[in-house]
Order: structure tokens, then sequence, then C-alpha cells
């Protein structure tokens, strides 16, 4: 971790309409990632870490407020901005994984490495998942677990700045949870990835740089960890 | 209402653009049903009350000059009712401001007054008065064409005499329902009428006092028509009779029967393409639905709702779409059969128009709608009857996929991923992917066979403009006459050259089956008028046998080799036993060919000619019109170029409007079946593309694993749906073609070419509709559902 800001928020707020119901999800948001680490989100059902999140990767748009990456505000870009802004810097994970299940678990990788620019072979980013025996498998074939990790790897693949994370280890019981959070915190270690990882489980927060932590929309509290752990070393 | 009913309306209101385009490919099947039946019921009545009220006769015969003496003998054949006796010839006509001149048939109106049969129906003014020589009446076509009201005058060359008509009335009769001049192909209204007259000048100027030539017969309830035909030909044989015949030899009658069998024709073909690609339809919508309300299937289940109230349940929403699409097509249906019969009638020309399509053809096509839908939906509904409820409310298990021989090839092909994910679609679900094939082929083959009608037409019009008659003018000669008289028709004004034509009415004669026709003489030099084979080559006529077209060797049950007997129908009215040489392709009319030599040495006469084929110089066409206008002994002359034109205008008019409705059937099957696929493709696989676009895919990108398969199934569908098309055309081809007509099989290249362009372009439409909804997809919701 270094101490320069990747990322800038400032002032966010996002307003949900629904019919006559309006739902503000972020109510003033001023934060700021650092190059190379790894933060955990925690917070109750309904705080905002998604919709952060969402926004942070350019999923979504805030209703108020700026976004940096480096030098460059993402706010304001037009749709085709941020999709290229995604396709070169961002990678996903998900709490459902979302593989394509037509496609075997190579070419779940190579969907990405085919749009990217400098990428690693599908293969390699299996191989540090751990998956390097599994390539043509559909993801019908592959237990929780393995789909996490497959696409961990379709994430880093693209060696991408920013790896962001909705609970990943949200539908995977505690020992393949902790092979996927592995996963990630190699990823961050040996690629420098900014990794942003959204969990409700508050044991996993012992493997990050910073934990921050949301309520009601807005950041509640923002802690550094003194001493990380391993993810073997933890257990839920 | 009850709860389902509730859920029933609502989702029938949530699916409604798919339900839209069932709804339509349904109703197209409909209307055509309706269309054709109701507008060939509204046909037949009419012409079967018109017939009726203006005792249209039954049977016809023309001789030279028949005593009215004989009259009584006649009427005497046992299977007659009523007998009427006319002078019938035929003249040209000198109209105010027209350079050409006109031709018409005179015919002449008893001293009673209103003929027996064929009567006439006065639109305008009246019938001569008794005792006026030079008041007639007009069809009322002609008359039209031309300006000529009652009260108006015009000339006519009556046996080389120039008189002055006054027209005193516009009528119709049943005999010219459809009114085309000898030689001519189509109705040529200002060239070609009709006038009556009373029957004293008109017996005067044909040299026929005492005496008709023209005899018309209606029968008693169950006598035999070939008997009587047999009886009056004994009768008129010593005077000059060319052969009695039915209404089956009867232009005009003709002409309206081959357009009620077309008619029929179109409903018996097209509509079960459409109800067919329909019910697939169906099936593939509920499949779908039925599979993304598993769990509310599974929630009534447990609730206790039985299997077979649920099937109901789905059974009606698809009643629902298969009324829709009922109403549709009868209100289309009914309005276009309105027009249409009312197009009819002013194509044909009938003095009222009876529009009763009949609820026969409503009632068949509602039942065949609901079938074909209820049929697309019995799968589907049955599974969900079956669902067991623990199992419904589970979440469908995730497709499995293979990796087979296909893969292996487009791995090693290095196709990208989002090809990988095109072809896996639709080798994992091939059963749909077939059903959007075989639809989208329907539609090509629609487009195929409708395009190909423009292909036959253009065939005919070749054949009989461009390759067969070469001539300018065509003058038909009062009589028979040497053929010397050739150069002396070369010194009229204008003429380039000169080819003399003969023919003549005969009867063919094979065992049971008869046909009486027309035999022409073909001289080796003939090059205006030619007799050509299948390939277009000029066909050399044999020393002695005859050449037939093949509508009259079917019809004879002949082939090359085969002895036919030939009956001649004016002198010297041999019969002789002749081979049939050869049998050739031929699309208009049933004329039998002779090598001139052996028919003039069957009648034992020098060589002769009744028709004189002209070139002209245009500059000088009117001198000629003029020459001819006063030629005694020239009775009709034919323009070809003003038929040519007429030809074509008539039916390309025609023909625009049945190819245009036609071209929105195709586009609207493919709409129906492209539309359908893609909701339920976009349906089923939101969460993963959105997946895609979350990943960094672009819009266009993501839109192409969409697009990209329905556009592939269609370029698949190309080759079937041409296939079909010809199979297809080959089927109109065989069920329009009439005894006039026979409807060529040629397809072009640029047919099949626009039908599948057409097709492609229809459904880049209906796929790039969905996309749009494709790109109106929040991520970030879309990746929260899990379905």
């Amino acid at each position: 971790m270094s101490d320069r800001v990747a990322f800038r928020v400032e002032g966010l707020t996002k307003t949900y309409t629904s019919g006559a119901i309006a739902v503000q999800a972020l109510r003033g948001i001023d934060l700021a990632l650092y190059e190379g680490e790894l933060v955990v989100l925690l917070g109750p059902s309904g705080s905002g870490k998604s919709t952060l999140l969402n926004i942070l990767g350019a999923l979504d748009i805030p209703s108020t407020g700026r976004i940096f990456f480096r030098e460059h505000e993402l706010t304001g870009m037009s749709d085709a901005a941020l999709t290229a802004f995604r396709r070169e810097h961002v990678g996903f994970v998900f709490q459902f994984y979302n593989l394509v299940p037509s496609l075997t678990a190579r070419e779940n990788v190579a969907l990405v490495t085919e749009i990217s620019k400098r990428p690693m072979r599908p293969e390699e980013a299996l191989e540090r998942v751990g998956l390097g025996h599994r390539l043509t498998h559909f993801p019908a074939e592959l237990s929780g677990g393995e789909q996490q990790r497959v696409a961990i790897a379709r994430a880093i693949a693209k060696r991408p700045e920013v790896l962001l994370c909705d609970e990943p280890t949200g539908a995977l019981d505690s020992a393949t949870g902790v092979t996927v959070l592995e996963a990630l915190y190699e990823a961050n270690r040996d690629l420098g990835t900014i990794t942003a990882l959204i969990t409700h489980n508050a044991a996993i927060r012992r493997i990050a740089h910073r934990t921050i932590r949301l309520a009601d929309g807005r950041v509640a509290s923002i802690e550094a960890n003194a001493e990380r752990m391993e993810p073997a070393g933890i257990e839920w | 209402m009850r709860a389902l009913d509730l859920k029933l309306m609502r989702d029938l209101r949530r699916l409604w653009a798919q339900c839209l385009a069932i709804a339509l490919v349904l109703g197209c099947g409909v209307m055509v049903l309706v269309l054709a039946t109701g507008t060939e019921r509204s046909l037949r009545l009419t012409r079967d009350a018109y017939y009726d009220r203006g005792h249209f006769a039954q049977i016809f015969a023309a001789a030279t000059r028949v005593p009215k003496q004989l009259l009584p003998e006649i009427a005497r054949i046992p299977g007659v009712a009523q007998v009427e006796a006319r002078v019938s010839m035929n003249v040209v006509v000198d109209l105010p401001g027209m350079v050409e001149p006109a031709q018409a048939r005179l015919l002449s109106l008893p001293a009673s007054g209103l003929p027996v049969l064929n009567r006439p129906t006065v639109r305008l003014g009246r019938l001569p008065d008794p005792g006026r020589v030079d008041e007639v009446a007009l069809s009322e076509n002609f008359a039209e064409a031309n300006g000529l009201a009652p009260g108006a005058s015009f000339a006519a060359i009556l046996n080389g005499q120039r008189r002055t008509l006054r027209v005193v009335g516009l009528v119709l009769s049943p005999e010219f329902v459809y009114l085309i001049g000898p030689g001519a192909l189509m109705p040529d209204d200002r060239h070609y009428g009709v006038i009556w007259m009373n029957e004293e000048p008109a017996a005067a100027a044909a040299g026929l006092s005492g005496a008709f030539n023209d005899l018309s017969l209606r029968l008693t309830r169950g006598a035999s028509e070939a008997a009587v035909i047999a009886a009056v030909d004994r009768v008129l044989a010593p005077y000059g009779g060319t052969g009695a015949h039915g209404r089956e030899h009867q232009v005009s009658d003709t002409f309206l029967r081959g357009e009620l069998g077309q008619l029929g024709a179109m409903a018996l073909i097209l509509p079960p393409i459409f109800l067919i690609v329909s019910a697939f339809l169906v099936n593939m919508v509920l499949s779908r639905l039925i599979l993304l309300e598993r769990p509310v299937i599974g929630l009534l289940k447990a609730m206790g709702f039985t299997g077979r109230e649920i099937a109901v349940h789905y059974l009606k929403l698809s009643i629902g779409i298969g009324v829709g699409g009922v109403l549709l097509g009868w209100v289309a249906g009914g309005w276009l059969g309105a027009r249409m019969t009312q197009l009819y009638t002013e194509f044909y020309r009938f003095p009222y128009l009876i529009y009763a399509p009949g609820t026969a053809s409503f009632a068949i096509s509602a039942v065949m709608g609901l079938g074909a839908v209820a049929l697309g939906a019995v799968r589907a509904v049955n599974a969900s009857a079956r669902l067991r409820p623990a199992v419904a409310m589970q979440p469908p298990a995730p497709p499995l996929y293979r990796l087979g021989r296909i893969d292996a090839a487009a791995v090693r092909m290095g196709l990208r991923q989002t090809t990988m994910m095109i072809l896996r679609s639709i080798t994992r679900w091939p059963g749909r992917a077939a059903v959007t094939v075989l639809g989208v082929s329907a539609a090509i083959s629609v487009l195929v066979a409708c395009f190909f009608t423009f292909d036959s037409i253009a065939a005919v019009i070749d054949e009989a403009f461009t390759r067969t008659n070469r001539q300018q003018v065509t003058l038909h000669l009062a009589q028979s006459v040497p053929a010397t008289v050739t150069e002396a028709a070369a010194h009229l004004p204008g003429v380039t050259r000169v080819e003399g034509a003969f023919g003549m009415p005969v009867r063919l004669t094979r065992g049971w089956r008869s046909a009486l026709t027309q035999v022409e003489a073909r001289s080796d030099g003939d090059t205006l008028v030619r007799v050509l084979d299948g390939n277009g080559r000029v066909v050399a006529m044999p020393p002695a046998g005859l050449v037939l077209p093949e509508t009259l060797a079917a019809k004879l049950g002949v082939a090359p080799g085969d002895v036919v007997t030939l009956s001649l129908l004016a002198p010297p009215r041999d019969t002789v036993d002749i081979a049939v040489s050869r049998v050739l392709p031929q699309s208009l009319g049933e004329t039998a060919y002779i090598a001139a030599p052996a028919l003039f040495a069957l009648m034992r006469v020098a060589p002769q000619v009744n028709r004189l084929n002209l070139l002209v110089d245009t500059d000088r066409l009117p001198a000629l019109y003029a020459a001819v206008k006063t030629a005694p002994a020239v009775d009709g002359v034919l323009l070809w170029t003003g038929i040519r034109a007429q030809f074509d205008a008539t039916i390309r008019e025609n023909l625009i409007r049945t190819v245009m409705i036609y071209a929105v059937l195709g586009v609207l099957i493919t709409v129906g079946v492209i539309y359908n696929a893609a909701r339920i493709q976009l349906s089923e696989r939101s969460y993963e593309l959105a997946s895609l676009r979350v990943l960094g895919f672009t819009r266009a990108e993501v839109g192409y694993v969409l697009v990209g398969e329905l556009m592939l199934l269609t370029f698949l569908a190309i080759p079937p749906g041409l296939l079909g098309g010809y199979g297809f055309s080959a089927l109109i081809s065989a069920g329009f073609s009439t005894d006039l007509i026979r409807i060529p099989l040629v397809i072009s290249r640029q047919t099949y070419v626009v039908a599948a362009l057409i097709a492609v372009v229809s459904a880049l439409g209906a796929a790039l509709v969905v996309r749009r909804r494709l790109d109106r997809i929040d991520l970030a919701t879309a990746l929260k559902q899990r379905d």
C-alpha cells in the first residue's frame, strides 16, 4: 500500500426513486482509496456498501458529488467512456459468480482477455486461483467455491488496477471462503491491485489494510489495520 | 372475476407485444382464408345470379349461314329448352378522334325486342327501337373508354360499307363479363367492344337476311349437354357449323372460372403456413412463460389448485391470443374481401355486386385459428399440469452443457467467446432454434412465391410479345383468300413486311377425350409469328404431323407418336387420323400447329390466308390505319404495341396490389418469429448479458450475442426458405394455371435475393427493437436478480 490516492470521492449522494418513493442510499460520502491497498467495507444491509461499490466501478452514477480515479474525473463521463473505464481498469467479483453458463472455465476467462490490452493467459489466471486442472469444465460442473475462483481469475486476468468484490464469500462455507479470500489476497499482494471488498463478515476485516464502516448511507468509521492476517488464519 | 382470471388478464397485458406478434401471424392466415373463400363465394354468387337473371346460354354454336326455317328443328332436339338465333359479325369501327381503327363484334337483337337468352342489362339509355336501322347499344366499358354516351354517333365499316350509327344505350351482358377481342390476350376497352343492333339492318349488312350464323341454347334440367351438342353439330354441319360447345369454351366464362379456381387455390395453399407458424410461436412463448412461472405454478399447486385447473389457465392464455388473431383476421379479411370483390366487379363487368362472404369462411377460419394455437399450447400446458409443487417452487436446474465435436471445431477456428455463446445456445436448444429457422423459412417461402408471380408473368409477356409474336399489326380478313394477297398487302401504306397466316377451327379427338381448338398453318419462311420450343428455339414443322401445346396434349392424353382424329370444322369438313409429332410448353392458348402444305393438302385447296401479319414503318401508321378503316376485306385489326402496353398495365396493377399484400404477410411472419425469439432470449439471458456489460463489453458487443444468434438463425433459414419457395411456386403454378394461361415455373435470381433480403432486414429490425431493451437494462439491478 502506498500513500498515493487512487480514488477520491467528494460529497457523494445517491437517491433511488421508485414511483413515489425516494430512497436515499448514500447521503454524502467523502473518501480516499490508496494505490495498492485492500479495504474491507462493512455495514448492515441498506447501509450503502453496494451502491458505493457500483459507483466506484462505474456501474452506476451518483446523484450528486464527484469521484476521481487518479487524475480522471468519472462523474459526468458518457456511458461509452464508463464502459471503457470498466473494460480497462476494473475487475468485478460478485456473490453469485456471474459466470456465463455456456462457456467453460477457460472460456469464461478468455471472454475478458479477448477484450483487454495486456492480459495474462487464461490458463495462467486460472493457475493463480488453483484451478489449472479445471480448464474445460462448465460452471454447472464446478462447486460454488470453484465457480467463485473462476470469477476471480476472470477479474484478475486483465491485470486490472482495481478489483471490486461484492460479498464474494457470501454464498460459500468457511473453508471454501478462505480459498477465495486467498486468491484475492494474493492478487492484491502480487499484482498491486487496489481491492475493495464488501462483506457482512467482520472476521474478514483482518486481512485488510483498512476497514471502512458504513451506516445509513454515511461513513461511520475508518480504521487502519495495524496487523494484517493471512486469510488462512481467519475462520467463521 | 376469479383471481386466476385476473392473473390471466394481467399476463396478457404484460406480454402484449409478444401476444400481438403471434396474433398478427395467426391473423394473416385467418385473413387469407376469409379473403380468398369470401371473395370466391361472393364472386361465384354474383356470377350465378347474373347468369340466371341474364338468361346466360349453356350451349353456343357458330355457322356460316343457317336458314331460319331450321329453328323449329333445333328447338325440337331433346333437352333443348330455349333457342336464340342471331347474326354475329366482326366489324371495324372508326371512332371520332381516334387515328387507329377499333373493332367490335356486332350482334343482332330480335325484332321482338329483348332476346330470350344472353339478355343485355341496360345501364344507361335504352335498347334500339324496333324498326330503327341506325340505332345501336354499346357494351358499357367500350362506350365509357371512348366517351360515347347515348346520343353520340360513330362510324362502322359493315361489309365494306361505311355506316354512321347512333348510340342509344349502354349495356352489360352475361356473355361478356370478361370481354376480349379475337386473338387478343387482355381486355382492351378502347379498341374492342360489342354492338347490339336490330336484326334487320344487321342481317342485311351481313348478307344474312332470313338466316342466322350464331346460335345459343339453354337446356332443360338434367339434359345431356354432350348429346345436345352432337345433335346441334349434325344439324348445323351442312351450313358451315364450326362446332357447338358448352360454357367451358366460352371465353368470358372460362376466365371467370379460372379466377375462381385461383382464389380457391389461394385459400388452400397459403393459410396453412401461417397457422403452422403461429402454432409453433404459441408453443415457444408459452413454454417459456411456464418456465418463468414455475414458482407461481408450484405455489398454486401447494394451495390446492389441480393440474387441470392450471392447465386450463394457461390454455386460456393461448386461446386469448387465438381469439385476438382470429378477430384481427376477420376484420382485415372481411374488409379486404369487400374491396377485392369490388375490384373484381370492376375488372369483370357485372351490373351489380353480391358481397356475401358467408359464415362458413369465418367459422372455418376461427376453428382452424383457435385449433392451431391450442395445438401449439398443448405441450407446454401439459408440462405445467405435470409439475410437482415441490419441484416447481425450486428454480429450474441450470442448463447442462457438454463439449462436442462442434465445440472442438469452433475452438480450433479460434472463435471469440461471444460467438461461442451464440453457437452453444443454438446447440443446447436445437428445438427452439429449429422453430425460429422454420418460421423464417416459411416467411421466405411466402415471399419467393409471391415474387415468383412477377417472374412468371414476365416470362409469359416475353414469350407472347417478344419471342413469339413479333409483328406490329395483324389484320383479320373477313374471308379466306388465296395466299397471293400478301403481294397486294405489301403495297399498303408503310408496310415493310407481310406474312400471311391461316387458322381454322378443328376438333381433336382421342378415345373419349376431345377438344375444340384452332389449328394454325405454319410456313418455313415465317419470321414474324414463330413457334418456339422450351429453350426458345424455332421449331421446324414436321412435314405431316401435328405440334401440340402441353396443355392441349394433356387434355387429350396424348404424347408424341400418338395418333389423334382431326375434324376440320370448315370446308371440306373432313375427318382424318393424324400423328402428334411434338409437344411444346406454351403459356398462352391451346392452338395446334401443322405445316402449311400438309393442311392445305388435307383441305384440297391452294395455299390460303385469313390473317396478315405486318411490320410497319411507324411514321406511316396513320396512313395504314386510314386504309384499313376502308378496306372491305378486313374485319378486325390487332395493334400489338397497344396490346402489350395494356397487358403490362393491367397485370402490373393487379399484381402489385397482390404482391404488396403478400410481402407484408412475409414481413409479419418474420417479425413475429424473430421478435418472440428475441424476447425469450432476452428474458432468459438478461442476467448473463448484463454481466458482460459489467465486464466492460460495450452495448454493441453485448447486442451482438443477442442479435447475432437471431441473424445466424435467419441466415440458416435462407436455403430451406428458398427451397420451400420453389415448391410453393410449383404448387401455385399448378393451382393457378387455367385453360387459357399456363403459369410457367420460372423464378429469377432477383426473386430469391429480394425474398431473402426482405427476411434478413425484417429480422434485423425485430431483433434491434428488442436490443434496445437490452440497452436499457439497469446493470446494478440486473445483477442482484437471480432467476
